[in-house]
């Protein structure tokens, strides 16, 4: 059977194609008040649930807060929170601040890197893991320290970062 | 009934202490003993987390540190009536660490449940607010002013001071904000205050409000402490259903409203001016200052920020008065500080302690060396921006005074401790690195000076492993102008960012030249 021809049934009215983003953006800007100082908190929202601020959405954003579109690309790309490209379906923070090199963060991140084969800020080829460095998670008498997907660990060895790692791989997701 | 203790605080959970309280809860159902799981701050210890605590008539015992595999050998030697246990630490606040400490502002900190209001009234809380409601604002700011306490984010400014700038700047509207935006390695002691008491930051945000007229207040806290978000909120819904917030505050007509603000990942943020602005939505750039954020704050307005721990110190000061918070300290650095132990630290934590302890009491008496067993060469005191001190100068008191007069800073109380196998050429390295990443972009110095900083750096770390006088002249020429660009960032730099940033570098190349392949400089008089 034909599918029905949308664009006549809407009489002049071209037909729209929302953008996958879209949803997750209108919900984001109804939550929150429509004031500029809410922008910090909406770009979370998107960003939680997107993995990424879609650089297409950013004029939308603006529009409904009544700012510039500059605006809001320069808050987007000021805060290392805010991405324009999607995180993996995982992230891995390895903190590289002072604490947490003095006991070997350094070494962890390059045994991260190797077993990810990505560098800091990558994402894995089948976009499963990004892995990026992170400057103190407040854990710092229990440095070494990292998040995976927000759950923090501490005293890091680099046997447990292997098997952690290891853990997302196993989820079917990185390749080897 | 009895109450066990397994703190929900984000260090021990870094450790496996969810884990731990699933098995008692597992183990407790499994045997049939009524046991209540209070889920705490941490004490502070954490080499002994996850640090378990039971409630006995005599007081608390602790067990640590616990793994989940160690849950049901506990409860066969009698965790519930204090046993004898491989892991058995006695009663809790006979252990050293904790017993030789004077904890004023973090007095409640993992003895408490945190988002309990019973608890925290039942230890002595609230009772700042109720004596600052039976005061005119302007007394109450006299006795901030009076107990000597100093700007604990790291700059020292007399609380007081701020506090009376605001009070008397005419507006409509006015705000308190809290900086919970701790940025700085080897700090921890504001996200163990928030996690671990939040209703004294509370508490002192209420009194600050009472103090300079204001009914509006902010925490911005960083993104990297989801924990901290979870317990102030279920804090603050807690104080504003008992009607410690919101309007009528404790029948008075005092009206104060406080939420929580998240950022985004970006240090500058805990600059004053650019968390302002970021309040505001923004971009965290750094404000020119006059105004002072006292006079025009947030949204133009009149505005009180403060870090967590000022704050938090204030219901101690108005509930013991001005004079039990300044006998504690010496010279100009008066009450308690909340020193925090990290890096290569074999027994790192939190030592709240009056001014004046020194360094070397807390490395090795508190810290008990390092972790790997090698000497300390070198500790980081007061964060990224703060300078690297040797060996030779572990012996300085802690104060600002003592700490100024070695080129150093106590900033926020964060001590990084290294090992003799630091690099301190490469500390420097990562010291110009950290302020490019993170330098908000609004001032030269530091946005192109880091960036040069690190470059300069580079070509001595290239050269260092030559021989030769083309090598010898490289390092020479390269060190010179490090030193000059330094003096530029520091001169020239509109915030502390990049304006301290130098210090860490040039401390390295003072107490370490070996480290960048120069001669050691004559001793210093």
């Amino acid at each position: 059977m034909k599918a029905p021809d949308r664009q006549r049934s809407k009489g002049m009215l071209p037909v729209m194609t929302l953008a996958p983003w879209h949803a997750a953006v209108e919900r984001a800007l109804v939550r929150y008040e429509k004031r500029p100082s809410a922008l910090i908190q909406i770009l979370h929202a998107i960003q939680d649930e997107l993995r990424h601020v879609p650089p297409d959405a950013v004029p939308v954003i603006a529009n409904v807060l009544n700012l510039s579109r500059a605006e809001v690309h320069g808050v987007v790309t000021f805060y290392h929170d805010f991405k324009s490209t999607p995180l993996g379906r995982h992230v891995v923070r390895i903190c590289r601040a002072e604490s947490c090199q003095a006991v070997g963060s350094d070494m962890l991140a390059a045994r991260a890197r190797a077993q990810l084969r990505i560098g800091d800020h990558g994402t894995t080829a089948d976009g499963a893991v990004t892995l990026e460095p992170v400057y103190c998670l407040g854990n710092c008498a229990l440095s070494p320290a990292m998040t995976i997907d927000g759950e923090i660990y501490g005293r890091v060895t680099p046997e447990r970062l292997e098997s952690l790692l290891g853990a997302l791989s196993r989820t079917g997701t990185v390749q080897p | 009934m009895t109450r066990v203790f397994v703190p929900r605080d984000s260090g021990a959970l870094s450790v496996g202490a969810e884990e731990v309280a699933r098995a008692i809860a597992i183990e407790s159902a499994a045997r049939g003993v009524d046991v209540t799981i209070v889920r705490n701050g941490s004490r502070g210890l954490y080499w002994l987390e996850p640090m378990v605590e039971v409630e006995l008539e005599s007081g608390r015992v602790a067990y640590g540190p616990v793994s989940a595999d160690d849950v049901s050998s506990l409860f066969e030697a009698g965790l519930l009536t204090g046993g004898t246990h491989a892991l058995s630490l006695g009663a809790t606040d006979a252990i050293p660490y904790l017993a030789r400490q004077e904890r004023l502002t973090c007095a409640r900190v993992g003895i408490i449940d945190p988002v309990s209001l019973e608890d925290y009234e039942a230890h002595q809380g609230y009772r700042g607010l109720r004596a600052a409601l039976a005061l005119a604002p302007e007394k109450i700011v006299e006795i901030v002013t009076t107990s000597g306490l100093r700007g604990r984010g790291g700059a020292a400014f007399p609380t007081g001071i701020k506090w009376k700038t605001a009070a008397a700047a005419p507006a409509t509207q006015k705000y308190i904000v809290c900086n919970a935006d701790e940025g700085d390695s080897g700090t921890f002691s504001d996200r163990m205050i928030m996690e671990g008491d939040p209703f004294v930051l509370i508490e002192g945000m209420t009194i600050a409000a009472r103090a300079i007229g204001a009914t509006k207040g902010y925490i911005y806290l960083r993104s990297e402490y989801p924990h901290a978000h979870r317990v102030l909120n279920e804090a603050i819904q807690a104080a504003v259903e008992r009607g410690y917030l919101g309007e009528r505050i404790l029948g008075s007509d005092l009206h104060f409203d406080l939420e929580v603000q998240i950022g985004a990942g970006a240090y500058i943020c805990g600059e004053e001016t650019a968390l302002l602005e970021s309040l505001e939505g923004k971009r965290g750039m750094v404000r020119f200052k006059p105004p002072l954020p006292a006079i025009e704050g947030l949204f133009g307005k009149p505005t009180i920020i403060n870090n967590v721990i000022s704050l938090a110190s204030v219901p101690i000061i108005l509930d013991r008065g001005a004079e039990y918070y300044r006998d504690y300290g010496l010279g100009r650095s008066r009450g308690t500080l909340p020193m925090q132990l990290a890096g290569n630290i074999k027994h790192g934590g939190l030592v709240e302690k009056a001014f004046g302890v020194t360094l070397r009491e807390l490395l090795y008496d508190y810290g008990g060396g390092s972790q790997s067993g090698r000497p300390i060469r070198a500790v980081q005191v007061g964060g990224p921006l703060g300078a690297f001190i040797p060996e030779a100068q572990f012996d300085t008191p802690m104060d600002y005074e003592s700490f100024i007069s070695i080129d150093a800073m106590v900033g926020h109380g964060g001590i990084v401790a290294f090992d003799d196998t630091v690099d301190m050429a490469h500390m420097a390295r990562y010291a110009m690195e950290f302020c490019a990443i993170e330098s908000c972009g609004k001032c030269t110095p530091c946005r192109i000076g880091s960036t040069r900083g690190v470059e300069v750096v580079d070509r001595i770390l290239a050269a260092r492993g030559e021989s030769g006088a083309a090598a010898e002249e490289q390092i020479e020429s390269s060190v010179v102008l490090l030193r000059d660009l330094c003096d530029t960032m520091v001169a020239g730099s509109l915030c502390a960012l990049g304006g301290m940033a130098p210090f860490p570098v040039l401390s390295a190349l003072h107490h370490f030249p070996g480290d960048f392949g120069i001669p050691s400089l004559a001793p210093v008089a």
